[in-house]
């Protein structure tokens, strides 16, 4: 019976049945040896399990992949509604390298994937690998960032970036596996595993059913440090920790925002540092500021687990000198607050939470700490704020951020000048559609702003100042700041200056809806009403699809050039680590 | 960040909510209600947790008034709503790309009211309560709320 229906099913959709399957890893996925993963057959309609076949390399699959998978009759979607039937094999592991073509045949459906499994070196290049991200850091906030804080004479720059200096490069390509655009979730996954995915996911392929929790899964960086190595583990982030890029390094899910899972998914992994924003996940849910909705005291569980913790500035620096070996700080309950408004405007959250350690502070604590593993360590270390900050078109405070990362660049560089068995790898996530295109004159006479845009000859330079040498401007209110404008926008007051009584907020909603000009920047002197060219769903800027440059020095660097996928970075981890072998 | 799916079914689902505007007036009884504001709810903050201002304790099972906006609410009928200090874009319960504020108060409406404008301001009146709290229709957990509660146009 089940024959015949299947067999009706897959007749009442003949025109396009061919191909209709799906099948996870993607195909041209690149997988590391005897890294777990899970395997995973979509079909369109439902099937028996005896009508689907599956042969990898033209042999049963399940003598190649050393067990068979649990079928699955009817998976359901949205509201019941049955979306065909499948196969799921969790935590499948290859360690032969090669290439692995998988057919899966089931009444008209058919589908093909070629995965490439790859070996790496068996003894690793690096002891340590500190990979440095610029979240949404383009070359524009580069260029701002160089001339804000060193300023130009005559066309050269006064000063280089601690980035401009690491000697190997490559353009990376950032798109997700159903979408040309992307988010911070997909591609630092990308980074972290080695397979691309979807908006939205982490340590996963995103698949049909609803459930945020159950896609099939792919190793993450600090899974496979586990597996086989006794290297440690760093997460520092201005973000909260279970954002979408702190939470790469660990987790696994459809969803972003299962952000109290995320917490959970941490606290498997253990990384000995776990720095950054984001404590309302942390806190059980009748505590005041907590945004779990249980009973888990993850402070609590973690300090079981050996962690010190610090929740400020000064506690970090306590914490630093302590020998536990763990070390947990959260520092906000929320993402933590812009340099320029921690040490200079006092706006955003900073009464709140006055004593936050900045992005230098919390690097060189976690290399303090992490580099007393002798077996070495991996770090992550995410500047948010880049991307934060320019989604609204903040970017005083976004180019500020970009000075601070490259602060924290040059804490690493010169770990790795003293400890030269150490990659650095400094990028970003994505892009942002923004450029630099001059200066804007503020002393040119009249009230028509406009007008006072510096393009070409008239740009002339700006004139920021750093008396005190720290290396940031000693303000961003100058009489001739950078002119730079976002490719995409939704209706926003053009304001011309930076934003000094706190972070941007371009548009709020409507009654329908749809987000409209924020009218709080109305009366600002000279302000303009810029209707937008994105549609009306979309209250700031959006990610840019171009290349994001990737740049990176110390041993294993070399393999870093031209142009490379986002999800082939992982591969330059792993055989830097030799992660194909297990060490331990 | 990114732009979401979500958000986007959700607002479509919502988008009957904001046709109205027509407020049930205040009752004069009301007028010397307590007034309260969103940066007087918390006397400390800390990653470890916020503490409740000496002023809410005090309130907490009084009627007080608060003003602020509407965030744009879960569905069309709902008796419920989130009081915020600053308008939100988002509805805190669809969203899963941006959070919600901490300073945020929860109102359970005395009676069925049309909801209005996310960038309206309004004031709500109703008795301050305080104490975890899981609303059994969305899982949403607050430590502060608004009972028995209504609003006005300000």
């Amino acid at each position: 019976m089940r024959t015949i229906f299947a067999a009706l099913a897959a007749s009442t959709m003949l025109v396009g049945t061919a191909g209709a399957a799906e099948i996870y890893p993607l195909d041209r996925a690149t997988i590391l040896a005897s890294s777990p993963f899970d395997f995973k057959v979509e079909l369109d309609a439902v099937h028996g399990e005896g009508d689907i076949s599956v042969l990898v390399n033209g042999k049963p699959y399940a003598e190649v992949f050393g067990k068979p998978a649990d079928y699955i009759a009817e998976e359901k979607g949205k509201d019941d509604k049955v979306l065909g039937s499948a196969l799921i094999l969790r935590d499948l592991a290859l360690a032969a390298p090669g290439s692995y073509k998988v057919d899966v045949k089931a009444g008209d459906e058919t589908k093909s994937v070629t995965w490439e499994v790859y070996g790496t070196a068996e003894i690793a290049k690096a002891k340590n690998v500190i990979f440095i991200l610029g979240d949404g850091m383009s070359v524009a906030h580069r260029t701002a960032a160089r001339i804000m804080s060193k300023g130009m004479t005559e066309g050269k720059a006064n000063g280089r970036l601690a980035m401009d200096d690491l000697d190997h490069m490559a353009f990376i390509g950032t798109s997700s596996t159903h979408s040309i655009a992307t988010d911070s979730a997909n591609t630092m996954s990308a980074y972290m595993t080695g397979h691309k995915s979807r908006v939205n996911a982490l340590g996963v392929y995103a698949d049909r059913t609803p459930a945020s929790l159950d896609d099939p899964r792919v190793e993450t960086i600090g899974e496979a440090l586990r597996r086989t190595t006794k290297k440690s583990i760093g997460v520092v982030s201005t973000a909260e920790v279970e954002d979408a890029t702190p939470a790469a390094v660990v987790s696994h899910t459809r969803k972003r925002g299962d952000k109290a899972e995320i917490v959970g998914m941490f606290y498997d992994v253990q990384p000995e540092v776990l720095l950054g924003g984001g404590s309302a996940y942390f806190l059980k849910s009748d505590v005041p500021g907590s945004k779990r909705k249980d009973d888990k005291d993850y402070i609590q569980l973690f300090k079981d687990a050996g962690y010190t913790l610090a929740t400020t500035k000064t506690e970090l620096d306590a914490a630093a000198g302590t020998n536990t070996g763990k070390m947990l700080g959260l520092f906000h309950t929320g993402n933590m607050d812009t340099w320029l408004d921690r040490n200079q405007l006092k706006k955003g959250t900073v009464e709140k939470f006055p004593d936050q350690p900045g992005l230098v502070d919390m690097t060189n604590a976690a290399l303090t700490q992490l580099s007393k593993n002798p077996d070495g360590f991996f770090l992550m270390v995410e500047g948010a704020s880049i991307d934060k900050m320019s989604h609204p078109m903040d970017w005083d405070r976004a180019v500020v951020e970009t000075i601070e990362l490259d602060h924290a660049v040059a804490v690493a560089r010169d770990f790795a000048a003293k400890h030269p068995d150490t990659l650095v790898v400094v990028t970003g996530d994505h892009t942002h559609g923004v450029s630099l295109i001059g200066t804007i004159d503020t002393e040119k006479p009249g009230t028509d702003m406009r007008e006072k845009v510096g393009v070409y000859d008239d740009a002339g330079f700006p004139d920021y100042a750093d008396t005190n040498g720290d290396g940031y401007p000693d303000s961003v209110d100058v009489k001739r700041p950078l002119a730079i404008f976002s490719s995409n926008f939704p209706d926003y007051y053009e304001t011309w200056g930076p934003k000094l009584d706190g972070p941007f907020v371009p548009a709020i909603q409507d009654a329908n809806g749809n987000y409209v000009a924020n009218e709080a920047y109305k009366d600002v002197p000279g302000a303009v009403l810029r209707t937008g060219n994105l549609p009306r769903e979309n209250d700031t800027a959006v990610h840019a699809v171009d290349d994001i440059v990737l740049q990176a020095t110390g041993p294993g660097a070399e393999a870093f050039k031209g142009y490379m996928e986002q999800s082939d970075v992982y591969r330059v981890l792993a055989d830097a680590f030799a992660l194909g072998k297990v060490q331990k | 960040m990114s732009r979401l799916i979500t958000r986007r079914s959700c607002l479509a689902g919502l988008s009957a909510g904001f046709a109205g505007s027509a407020l049930a007036p205040m009752s004069p009884a009301h007028a010397a209600t307590p007034e309260l504001s969103f940066n007087e709810l918390y006397g400390s903050f800390s990653a470890l947790g916020l503490e409740f201002s000496d002023k809410v304790k005090t309130l907490t099972g009084q009627r007080v008034g608060i003003e602020g906006f509407m965030a744009p609410p879960l569905k069309a009928e709902a008796t419920f709503f989130v009081l915020t200090e600053i308008p939100m874009a988002l509805c805190p319960f669809c969203s899963t790309d941006a959070d919600w504020p901490d300073n945020i108060l929860v109102v359970y409406l005395d009676r069925k009211q049309t909801f209005t404008d996310p960038n309206q301001r309004i004031e709500a009146r109703g008795l301050l309560e305080r104490g975890s709290w899981t609303d059994p229709d969305t899982g949403f957990v607050s430590q502060l709320r608004l009972r028995e509660a209504r609003f006005a146009k300000v």
